[in-house]
């Protein structure tokens, strides 16, 4: 019995409070109004709530791993060690410091930037093997359109095919907006009638 | 003709929202196995990723081996909270299967609110399923924060555990390559949907089974979620019908100069 009344509260809580956010979207109420700044700030501090959580979880699984001596536990003293350390400077000097900055410059950003560089290589070798994979008129039709867009884009010495750059611009101009539009109705479509079972309560990813 | 002002935008979307509801309450019903229902057993037409992702979860169940989800970094207050809701929603499915097997999936997301939400749905689906002693909380983890962190995150999950398929399904960016990739290499079937579409250009690359488009929100009606996923896909297509006459009558009125 308990248990029912403590679902039906759940429903009814999250139902009240996305019909107040979607109202708010569309009748300009000052009473609506406020209530939906309310409603924002607490899913706000919810959520960095939830970050932290989800901070505590990534280090308690990664000193499991280390206590247990499984596989490839020296990154996770990586992760411990690098984690700590960011934690102290960014606790001591605060998140704008030089201590903080030069974390951000010269560890992150090298990183992510190699990371970036892998990707290029990826995708030049996924658009190989989609062509081994699905060799299709399509997938023949998508490599042309992506070489065409790369070496309309950028400057290559040796290549300098002016009918490239206009071509470039026609395929992003005409052909890639308008399969753009579509798919994005689809997602559109997709993404409000997500949103409508939750708000009807025919899907309660919040239940307990 | 006098542009539409604000007040009237919020008018039309409150009708096309209310529009939207009305037709899903409408379908749920007549679609319910025990209604005596008027509308015809809709037939889902066929996307070989689902066909695949339910062979991949029997077979899981058989081998005794893992499943791997990954749920992206749409926050819950964001743009990518709808495709998120969609990853949670398979994930109670594939976790609903796999109960009866020796492995449950395990899930990485890149925000600390869909890690939580992804343990809760684990936890909630062994707890009716009558094995929540199976439950692990590390069976749902946060892998990183900033786009490339999350995808270095998830890499160990495809190459460490013994898992034979990778769903991902949720907001990712270009980032998404560099995992699909991964999953690719480890021999196990990807199958990935995103609502970004800088994603879903890479994961139509690297990924065997990319879902484009509205195919990620089909996943609920394709898993058997309930009724309400089907009905729900039935009152899009009504609606996305609609606008395509609206636009092709639109285009009409501005060829014969009425517009």
């Amino acid at each position: 019995m308990i248990g029912i009344i403590k679902r039906y509260i759940l429903v009814g809580t999250a139902i009240i409070a996305g019909m107040v956010i979607l109202l708010g979207y569309f009748i300009k109420l000052p009473a609506i109004d406020s209530a939906r700044t309310i409603l924002l700030n607490w899913a706000i501090i919810l959520a960095a709530v939830a970050l932290i959580i989800g901070l505590v979880n990534l280090l308690v699984v990664h000193s499991r791993k280390i206590i247990d001596k499984k596989s490839g536990n020296v990154y996770s003293v990586i992760l411990l060690v690098s984690f700590t350390i960011t934690l102290l400077v960014g606790l001591i000097s605060g998140p704008t410091s030089q201590g903080s900055l030069w974390i951000f410059n010269n560890v992150q950003v090298p990183i992510e930037t190699s990371l970036l560089g892998i990707l290029a290589v990826v995708l030049i070798l996924g658009a190989v093997r989609l062509l081994y994979r699905q060799p299709t008129s399509f997938s023949l039709i998508f490599m042309i359109a992506a070489l065409v867009i790369l070496l309309g884009t950028v400057s290559v010495p040796w290549i300098n095919v002016s009918w490239l750059s206009s071509a470039r611009s026609w395929i992003t101009r005409v052909p890639v907006v308008a399969g753009a539009r579509g798919i994005l109705m689809g997602v559109v479509l997709g993404t409000v009638a997500t949103g409508l079972r939750v708000l009807i309560g025919a899907d309660r990813p919040y239940e307990d | 003709m006098d542009a539409l002002t604000q007040a009237d935008l919020g008018l039309i979307g409150l009708i096309f929202v209310l529009l939207f509801t009305l037709l899903i309450i409408a379908f749920a019903p007549l679609l319910r196995e025990d209604s005596g229902r008027t509308l015809p057993k809709r037939r889902l037409r066929d996307i070989s990723a689902f066909t695949k992702l339910r062979g991949a979860i029997n077979n899981s169940v058989e081998a005794g081996q893992r499943l791997h989800l990954t749920l992206g970094r749409g926050a819950l207050v964001g743009m990518g909270s709808a495709s998120a809701l969609v990853g949670l929603s398979v994930l109670g499915r594939v976790a609903q299967t796999l109960s009866l097997g020796e492995k449950g999936p395990i899930t990485t997301s890149g925000d600390g609110t869909l890690m939580i939400l992804s343990q809760d749905t684990t936890h909630n689906t062994y707890s009716t399923a009558g094995v929540v002693e199976k439950y692990d909380p590390s069976d749902g983890q946060l892998s990183g924060l900033t786009p490339f962190s999350y995808a270095s995150g998830t890499l160990p999950f495809i190459y460490d555990q013994d898992s034979t398929a990778t769903v991902m399904a949720g907001h990712f960016g270009a980032e998404a390559a560099l995992i699909a990739d991964a999953s690719e290499n480890a021999g196990n079937l990807t199958i990935a949907g995103s609502d970004n579409l800088s994603a879903q250009a890479v994961l139509l690359v690297t990924a065997n089974e990319p879902l484009i488009g509205e195919e990620l929100y089909a996943a609920g009606a394709y898993t058997q979620a309930g009724d309400m996923h089907t009905a729900s896909l039935l009152a899009q297509d009504v609606i996305r019908w609609t606008l395509v006459g609206v636009i092709l009558l639109g285009i009409l009125l501005k060829l014969i100069g009425i517009l």
